[in-house]
């Protein structure tokens, strides 16, 4: 257990400087740079931009940056925004919240419908539920997530009017009921394609449950029908899920991006790509680590539940 | 007191059952005595009565049905054994008495009655409560049919709750107490166990005490003991008759195992291709069958024999001579935790005499399989010299052993597994012989004459592994092997996974490839019986070791060590009386490799 624990850690550790090592390669390699937004401000002189690099530190060696990046990480402080000056943890700390709250209601939403509709398509396979159900996992995967956003705003915001088109609370408002009503549709957007994979996986799942020897064992004890699928089919077949809803974090953080983006949630999707926008390399970077923390977290998360629910698994 | 009256009508059974908490056999006998006056269920000595049971298959399936006009009856107190090959209908008949036939196979005529209850055509629901009440069932394969979440405590009192006997502590002491009975050692502690932990037999009796749980009058055994090593099969059979003598319980025990029926069956039903060919008496079916079918089957079976092969040729130098090999398994963190060390091939030294049979027997974990592996560098080892004609392969690379790979072939163990159903079987065949240098054209007219020598029609070569049977694919395995004119051939479990009829003629080929051709074989097999049949000499390894080694003869007449003593007296149904039965002297037995003594 707790060399298991080590051993993990080391691990992740090693994933997180190789991460951080690509995300800051990539990023000055992009054209421009932090400074190019004043390039066609008459009011910078060429001073004015020397001093300006001088002072972000931008005019040394990528290493040499890098380094004292990663430095300040190490000591806890994730270095400063480049438009306002503000420390990055704040900033991130100001979006957190709601992106922690749509993830989390949609994946929610995906399990639980995902499992339900897996678990029913296993039981009565080949049926007109199972069929309709199979179509309509194609074309939720099929279509972007971005699409869905749009129409869901066109019926149920422009049309219909039962859900605001964007924004996370109504201002002057902000009551939890009034950022419920404004959670519904973006987190049903953000579910559709995980509840369409996890349906397909919980399944497929259920089926090879359904036909192990035990589950004859059990319905040999004389258990009703009921208690077969529930104690024995779906125990068993919600082990391989868990690993999978550690795997699909990063696709539902993916998907916020997109999603934040379309219904203007104030996540950190969107800060995400505010920040890329004006090239502000510290908030990115900051966003990388945390989103890379954020699964592998996840990830462990989920080994330590399987452990705890299936007996033969040892963390070792 | 008589037989019958051990059992209460199945009614009066439940309600004193759901009525009290107590288990006290005793207590259950006084009161099956008062009640047994008013018992109205049919003839009273059956506790199973099968009337021309007829199981259609949905279309397109090799026949129309599964079972077809199968009368037959068990009585009470009595072991009933269906035999058959695979594809008898003999399983689909077991589930159907307890109704798990899967959706499109259904019942189409004839009547199910288990202690006078008709059971076709019942309510789902009354279906449930005679389910483990009345009858239950063990399954063939003990790793799988237990709940690996659960604790093997919950799915014993699983019974009784489903049921809704007794409280949450009685159940729990039932528990307790059947695990004693089926003689698991510390029930208590086992109780907490998770079946994981178990070995093979452990988990067996872990089922059979879940099946004991209400006391059923009837037990259906399918194929229990078939995934066992031979000594835990001894001990299953014998725990078994134990427990049916003591409840006086009926037992329907499936099995395709002529040797499991000598051991255990008071009654046998011989299936074929979904009829009934023969049933009645057990010693009277197994001594002087009716039947041609059943006198094919019984031929076939593989009986222990102390006679050594006949030596044809002069001791040679070996093709094959191992040293002192050993490989260890390691497992376990390379920087932290805890390593385990299994010695999985521990100092074994033999050698193989060309043109001859080394038999390696052992039960599961023995290290037998390992050693197969280790021979044809499918694993290396770490230490010890393998000589294959003179020189030492342990330590080369593989670069260096590609040009000695043909002369060492390999025959596996599932012919289902073992062929790529993508590839057609000339492609199977002439791939390697091609990789290796042979032009196609050689490759295929040598492919096509190999074919015809293992008993396939030339047809085969555009053919697809699916369209073959288990015997015929394992002759494909066979040719796929001699295709490169091996020096040795080494077959793991070559044969276990056949019908027996099959399985006689398979090693009457490896036999007579044997003749013909001169290679040398290893046949590692956990099956005595059939080691006995095409060996020259016999290793029997234990944990990684070598125990015993010398001719059939010794292992089989004088065994030196306990550990061979022990495995030579758990091969089931060599009990003296039955070795050979009178009518196989004759015409039958040309089906065992051991005919060509003369």
């Amino acid at each position: 257990m707790r060399s298991f624990l080590i051993n993990r850690l080391s691990q992740s550790l090693v994933l997180l400087v190789i991460v951080s090592i690509i995300g800051f390669g990539v990023l000055n390699l992009i054209p421009g740079g932090p400074l190019a937004q004043y390039g066609l401000d008459p009011g910078m002189t060429q001073d004015d931009m020397a001093r300006l690099t001088e002072q972000l530190g931008l005019n040394r060696p990528i290493w040499v940056q890098y380094f004292e990046w990663a430095g300040g990480l190490l000591q806890g402080d994730w270095g400063h925004s480049f438009r306002d000056g503000a420390p990055v943890l704040n900033v991130i700390g100001r979006h957190i919240v709601a992106t922690l709250l749509l993830m989390g209601s949609s994946t929610a939403v995906a399990i639980a419908i995902g499992t339900w509709i897996g678990i029913r398509g296993a039981t009565h396979r080949y049926s007109v539920f199972d069929y309709t159900a199979t179509i309509g996992a194609m074309v939720a995967l099929s279509i972007p997530t971005f699409w869905f956003g749009l129409i869901g705003i066109y019926v149920f915001s422009l049309r219909l009017s039962w859900f605001p088109a964007g924004n996370m609370y109504t201002i002057g408002d902000g009551s939890v009921l009034d950022v419920l009503h404004h959670l519904v549709m973006p987190s049903i957007v953000l579910a559709l394609v995980h509840i369409a994979i996890w349906s397909r996986y919980m399944r497929s799942a259920t089926l090879e449950a359904i036909n192990q020897d035990f589950v004859k064992t059990a319905r040999a004890k004389g258990l009703s029908e009921r208690r077969v699928l529930i104690k024995h089919v779906v125990g068993n077949a919600l082990l391989p899920m868990i690993t999978l809803a550690g795997m699909q974090l990063p696709s539902v953080l993916t998907g916020a991006l997109v999603t934040e983006t379309v219904f203007t949630w104030p996540g950190m999707g969107r800060l995400f790509l505010d920040s890329l926008g004006y090239s502000d390399y510290p908030v990115v970077m900051g966003l990388l680590m945390f989103s890379a923390i954020l699964v592998i977290l996840g990830n462990l998360i989920a080994d330590f539940i399987i452990a705890i629910v299936d007996p033969r698994i040892r963390l070792a | 007191m008589d037989d019958a009256t051990m059992f209460p009508s199945p009614a009066l059974g439940m309600s004193r059952r759901r009525a009290g908490p107590q288990f006290d056999p005793s207590t259950r006998r006084e009161n099956s005595t008062m009640t047994v006056t008013t018992e109205t269920a049919s003839p009273q000595d059956l506790a199973l009565s099968v009337h021309d049971l007829t199981i259609s298959l949905p279309p397109g399936m090799e026949r129309p049905y599964a079972v077809e006009g199968v009368s037959f009856q068990l009585e009470r107190g009595k072991i009933l054994c269906i035999i058959g090959e695979s594809g008898s209908g003999k399983s689909v008949t077991a589930n159907a008495l307890m109704g798990f036939l899967p959706n499109p196979i259904k019942i189409t005529s004839g009547t199910i009655h288990l202690e006078g209850m008709g059971i076709v055509g019942m309510p789902a629901e009354q279906l449930r409560s005679v389910r483990g009440r009345v009858v239950s069932m063990i399954f063939q394969d003990p790793l799988s049919a237990l709940n690996p979440l659960m604790t093997v405590g919950e799915q014993i009192t699983e019974v009784l709750l489903a049921h809704g006997v007794g409280t949450k502590q009685s159940r729990r002491a039932r528990a307790v107490e059947l695990l004693t009975e089926v003689g698991l050692p510390d029930p208590q502690l086992m109780y907490h166990q998770y079946p994981f932990r178990l070995s093979g037999g452990q988990r067996q009796r872990v089922m059979i005490a879940m099946a004991l749980a209400l006391e059923p009058a009837i037990l259906i055994a399918d194929e229990p003991t078939t995934a066992l090593d031979v000594t835990t099969q001894a001990q299953i059979l014998k725990l078994i008759r134990d427990i049916q003598r003591r409840k006086g319980m009926s037992v329907m025990f499936i099995t395709h195992d002529f040797g499991v029926v000598a051991e255990i069956a008071d009654d046998v039903v011989v299936m074929e291709k979904g009829k009934i060919v023969e049933q009645g008496d057990a010693d009277q079916v197994l001594k002087s069958p009716s039947h041609p079918y059943t006198r094919r089957l019984l031929a076939a079976v593989p009986h222990l024999t102390g006679e050594d092969r006949s030596r044809t040729e002069k001791a040679t130098a070996p093709v094959l001579k191992v040293e002192n090999l050993v490989k260890t398994y390691r497992s376990g963190g390379v920087l932290f935790g805890k390593k385990r060390v299994v010695p999985a091939v521990n100092d074994i030294s033999f050698e193989v005499a060309p043109g001859r049979t080394l038999g390696v027997v052992g039960e599961s974990g023995s290290g037998k399989t390992s050693l197969g592996r280790l021979l044809i560098k499918l694993l290396d080892s770490d230490s010890g010299k393998i000589l294959f004609e003179g020189r030492d392969i342990a330590g080369l690379r593989e670069p260096e052993f590609r040009a000695l790979r043909p002369s060492i072939q390999m025959i596996f163990q599932d012919p289902f597994a073992s062929l790529n159903p993508r590839s057609t079987i000339g492609h199977i065949l002439t791939v390697g012989p091609v990789a290796h240098g042979t032009p196609y054209s050689r490759a295929r007219d040598e492919a096509k004459a190999l074919l015809a020598h293992v008993g396939l029609d030339a047809g085969a070569f555009d053919r697809y592994p699916h369209e073959f049977s288990g015997g015929q694919r394992q002759r494909i395995g066979i040719a796929r092997a001699l295709m490169f004119k091996p020096k040795l051939l080494i077959a793991d479990e070559a044969v276990s996974a056949l019908d027996v009829s099959i399985q006689a003629q398979i090693l009457q080929l490896l036999d007579q490839i044997q003749r013909e051709t001169g290679v040398s074989m290893l046949f590692i097999t956990h099956d005595l019986r059939v080691a006995s049949q095409i060996c020259d000499e016999i290793v029997v390894m234990q944990k990684g070791r070598i125990v015993e080694y010398g001719p059939p003869s010794q292992i089989f007449l004088s065994p030196q060590s306990a550990y061979t003593r022990e495995l030579v007296a758990a091969i089931p149904g060599e009990r003296p009386d039955l070795a050979v039965p009178d009518v196989l002297d004759s015409s039958a037995v040309a089906g065992t490799p051991k005919g060509r003594k003369s």
